[in-house]
């Protein structure tokens, strides 16, 4: 679990290698194996704004530095988000236009009907249905036997969620999760077996969703996301954009699941890597409204986010075209040690522990982040209340991803409260 | 020296004296006012220490720049007098400024 330097055979030491137009980070075994920390420390020291010229996702700038990944993020006009905001493009034949992927005005118009729903305002609404559900989840687990943490708890609970905030039928939901999965995976992953299977599979998901929302639109329900789609000024009329309305589906089941899914298991993960802390949070639980950003900043369950020139520009030196791809790294910027200190180290009693990378800043900023913070919140509220520890009792696996920093599966045992 | 008040929600006040070129911002962070966030800092960029301007000050404070406002419209409870407190640097001019909290900060 070492965050040093792996040996593993097929990895490169990253100090060895020219750091020149070869130099590639992006490359989904790094971090599959937690190996790319290397390659950001040295394109943090020697190279914070750095061309790579040839990757499977083609040429790419990496934006490694905090303060460099901030002034990417707010500057809109000049990083366009239009297109895509991954490192890879969306296959040419299936393009999914959702808002995170737009400039305005359009990304406000519509950013602006969805985002109430995960207002705080509806959060307290929203707080005792995933504390009970999160509750019954935990109760029913059994304790002193192996188990895995990230498919008995972080997905089941993440799906719970989604379903909930779509009033999607509860007994469907791992449709959810598997429609969130396949968004994301790449072929290499084995989920899927060919970019056709995606198309199929999203297009089911499209199919379910637009027979939901002709159903919403005549019998409205009380706060759920398709209704407020159904109705909003500038979303009632998606289904005449079919692949507009999966666009924004995916981005809004993937931007729910992914993300809190990840960081329940990093939190774990970071937990049992820092026994210290470990013992500080059962000693004293009140710290963890400042644990919660702490495991997100930790996590990073994002690693980047893509941004497209629209004209040249210099940045930290460096002269960026117009269509150049930028790649903001949140991953690197949330252990540059020139904005956090000792960066590398998890603090669950941290000065300012919301100050990290891993929700965006700028008019992209992650909408759901005070609902993904109120779940971590529950979760491990309920814990403390349930066990002396989640032992980790085995390597985790990782997720073959530039862009979802996560976990597959995570092997642990319960120990209850005596 | 300047003074600001912030008023809760809940109709609670606090007063603090600040320096002068000081944002309002940094000024309840310093001094643990509840209700303002600031997660990024001071950047303009996170829309989390959102204040309401209490009428008499508007004109003193003026109104809130480009960066300001693209952040502010993807608040659903902006008002008229919305600001970011980040963005508002005490004066002499402002001494005795009140400032309203909202509810929530997202």
């Amino acid at each position: 679990m070492s965050e040093a330097n792996n040996s593993d055979d097929n990895i490169l030491d990253p100090w060895e290698i020219p750091l020149d137009g070869s130099f590639n980070v992006a490359q989904p075994q790094l971090f599959q194996q937690d190996a790319q920390w290397g390659y950001f420390e040295r394109l943090r020291s020697e190279a914070p704004i750095h061309l790579c010229e040839e990757s499977e996702f083609g040429p790419y700038w990496s934006v490694t530095k905090y303060k460099d990944i901030m002034s990417v993020d707010t500057n809109h006009q000049v990083f366009s988000s239009e297109g895509g905001i991954t490192i890879g493009d969306q296959d040419e034949d299936f393009q999914l236009p959702m808002f995170i992927a737009m400039d305005p005005p359009k990304h406000d118009d519509q950013r602006r009907v969805v985002s109430p729903v995960v207002a705080p305002m509806n959060l307290a609404k929203l707080e005792s249905t995933i504390r009970t559900r999160a509750a019954g989840l935990l109760d029913a687990l059994p304790v002193g036997e192996e188990i895995d943490w990230v498919d008995n708890i972080s997905i089941e609970l993440t799906t719970q969620m989604l379903a909930t905030l779509f009033d999607f039928p509860f007994e469907d939901r791992r449709k959810l999760t598997r429609w969130s999965d396949v968004a994301t995976a790449s072929p290499e992953t084995g989920l899927i077996e060919s970019e056709e299977q995606r198309r199929e599979e999203l297009i089911e998901c499209l199919t379910v969703f637009t027979e939901i929302f002709k159903d919403r639109q005549k019998n409205p329900g009380e706060n759920d996301l398709i209704t407020m789609l159904a109705h909003g000024e500038s979303t009632r009329d998606l289904l005449d954009r079919p692949m507009e309305y999966l666009g924004n589906l995916i981005l809004l089941i993937v931007g729910g699941n992914d993300t809190t899914r990840n960081s329940i298991s990093g939190g774990v993960l970071a937990l049992n890597e820092n026994p210290d802390q470990y013992r500080k949070l059962k000693e004293n639980p009140r710290l963890i409204p400042n644990m919660v950003p702490e495991i997100i900043r930790w996590q990073t369950p994002l690693a980047h986010m893509r941004r497209r020139a629209i004209e040249d520009i210099e940045l930290g030196g460096q002269q960026i075209k117009a269509g150049d791809k930028v790649v903001m790294w949140y991953v690197s910027g949330n252990r540059d040690g020139e904005a956090i200190e000792s960066p590398n180290d998890f603090i669950i009693d941290r000065a300012k522990p919301r100050q990290h990378l891993s929700f965006g800043f700028g008019i992209h900023r992650c909408m759901g982040n005070r609902l993904g913070e109120m779940q971590l919140k529950i979760v491990w509220e309920e814990i403390l209340k349930r066990f002396e520890t989640v032992e980790v009792v085995g390597e985790p696996s990782r997720v073959y991803s530039t862009f979802v920093k996560g976990y597959t599966h995570l092997p642990v045992v319960l120990h209850p409260k005596k | 020296m300047a003074k600001v008040t912030f008023i809760q929600f809940s109709g609670d006040q606090n007063t603090v004296d600040v320096d002068t070129g000081v944002s309002v911002m940094k000024a309840a962070i310093d001094n643990l006012v509840p209700g303002i966030d600031a997660d990024c800092g001071g950047e303009c960029s996170c829309a989390t220490c959102h204040v309401l301007v209490s009428d008499e000050w508007v004109e003193k404070t003026g109104g809130a720049g480009e960066q300001e406002n693209s952040m502010l419209d993807l608040n659903p409870d902006r008002e008229a007098n919305s600001r970011l407190s980040c963005q508002i640097t005490m004066s002499e001019d402002l001494d005795g400024l009140v400032v309203k909290l909202p509810e929530f900060q997202y």
